[in-house]
């Protein structure tokens, strides 16, 4: 099965999540609180990796297992960036959650990931409909 | 070994493993870290309704509802199977702030019981924990086209200089809640 790899590579990442404590509320608000380098060295030191990786990447034009050339699509800027931003950043400091740690939280046994989780997702439906009207 | 994995695990390991999902994602499988996505991917699966911006070939990106799928199999695997300390060790000025802020008197678990309990969902604080804090977050991440790994870590790895836009947004947010919203609310 061609999935298998990524829910192997999402176990990997959600276990990190998880028992670096990235998941939790208590983390996220020491982090927004300044109290802490906890949350601020695991952001740094997984872009350094990233970075470098990429780099590698790049300069010796590696290929993926299937032997596709690696091509990362730019991001494009839109007023929504900074917009969006802060609102996701408001949701983060309330719920000290981002997508991927609502999903180990759930796996972890929080009952209230569920609601979030269903409420994220009426969040997405909901900016998916009025996306033409709002400003990008 | 074992007793290594229990334990909870420093920045130092944790963040340059989560770094590492870059290229394992790119060298496996061509594919960018983003976890956002995969809400609006659910969105076009269950209920696109006809929304242009649902209306698209989500069955070529379900290997990201696979990946999302085995996030929570390694929440499961961290937290229930190798175990973790009843009450996360952070800094003594947090639990003083959060005990003196918000009132809270509970700090086991990963999340306050007092502000996430399902039963709060009778009154204020878990329709403004719960539902309105999730919403942001679907909301919010969709509408700045990725969240903390599709922008602060797959695309500031990659020098995107929108994704530092999107990151200083996102703290922009989260400070502003924490410092002028919850005085407010508590």
């Amino acid at each position: 099965m061609k999935n298998l790899k990524y829910l192997v590579l999402g176990v990997v990442f959600g276990l990190i999540l998880t028992k670096s404590e990235a998941v939790s509320w208590f983390r996220i608000q020491e982090m927004f609180r300044f109290q802490s380098f906890h949350m601020y060295g695991i952001m740094v030191t997984a872009v350094l990796v990233g970075l470098i990786s990429i780099q590698l990447i790049k300069r010796y034009h590696l290929k993926s297992i299937n032997g596709e050339p690696i091509a990362i699509a730019d991001k494009k800027y839109s007023h929504g960036t900074w917009i969006g931003g802060i609102i996701f950043g408001v949701g983060w400091a309330i719920t000290g959650a981002c997508p991927g740690p609502l999903f180990a939280q759930l796996g972890s046994g929080v009952a209230a990931a569920t609601v979030m989780i269903l409420a994220a997702l009426a969040g997405t439906w909901t900016y998916s409909a009025l996306r033409e009207k709002l400003p990008h | 070994m074992l007793d290594l994995l229990r334990q909870p695990w420093p920045w130092y390991v944790a963040g340059p493993l989560i770094g590492l999902t870059v290229p394992a994602l790119l060298l496996l499988g061509n594919k960018a870290l983003g976890i956002s996505s995969s809400l609006r991917h659910v969105c076009a699966a269950c209920v696109p309704a006809g929304i242009p911006f649902l209306t698209y070939n989500w069955r070529a990106e379900t290997w990201n509802l696979f990946f999302v799928l085995g996030i929570a199999v390694g929440g499961f695997l961290g937290y229930q199977v190798l175990g973790h300390p009843d009450t996360i060790a952070i800094s003594a000025e947090t639990v003083r702030d959060l005990k003196a802020e918000l009132g809270l008197t509970d700090f086991t678990g990963l999340l306050p019981r007092e502000l996430f309990a399902l039963d709060n969902l009778a009154n204020w604080k878990g329709w403004v924990f719960l539902v309105l804090g999730g919403f942001l977050v679907g909301f919010g991440t969709r509408y700045a086209g990725g969240c903390t790994s599709g922008h602060a870590i797959s695309g500031l790895s990659n020098l995107q200089w929108v994704s530092m836009v999107a990151v200083i947004g996102f703290f922009v947010g989260g400070l502003l809640m924490t410092w002028v919203i919850y005085p407010l609310l508590f």
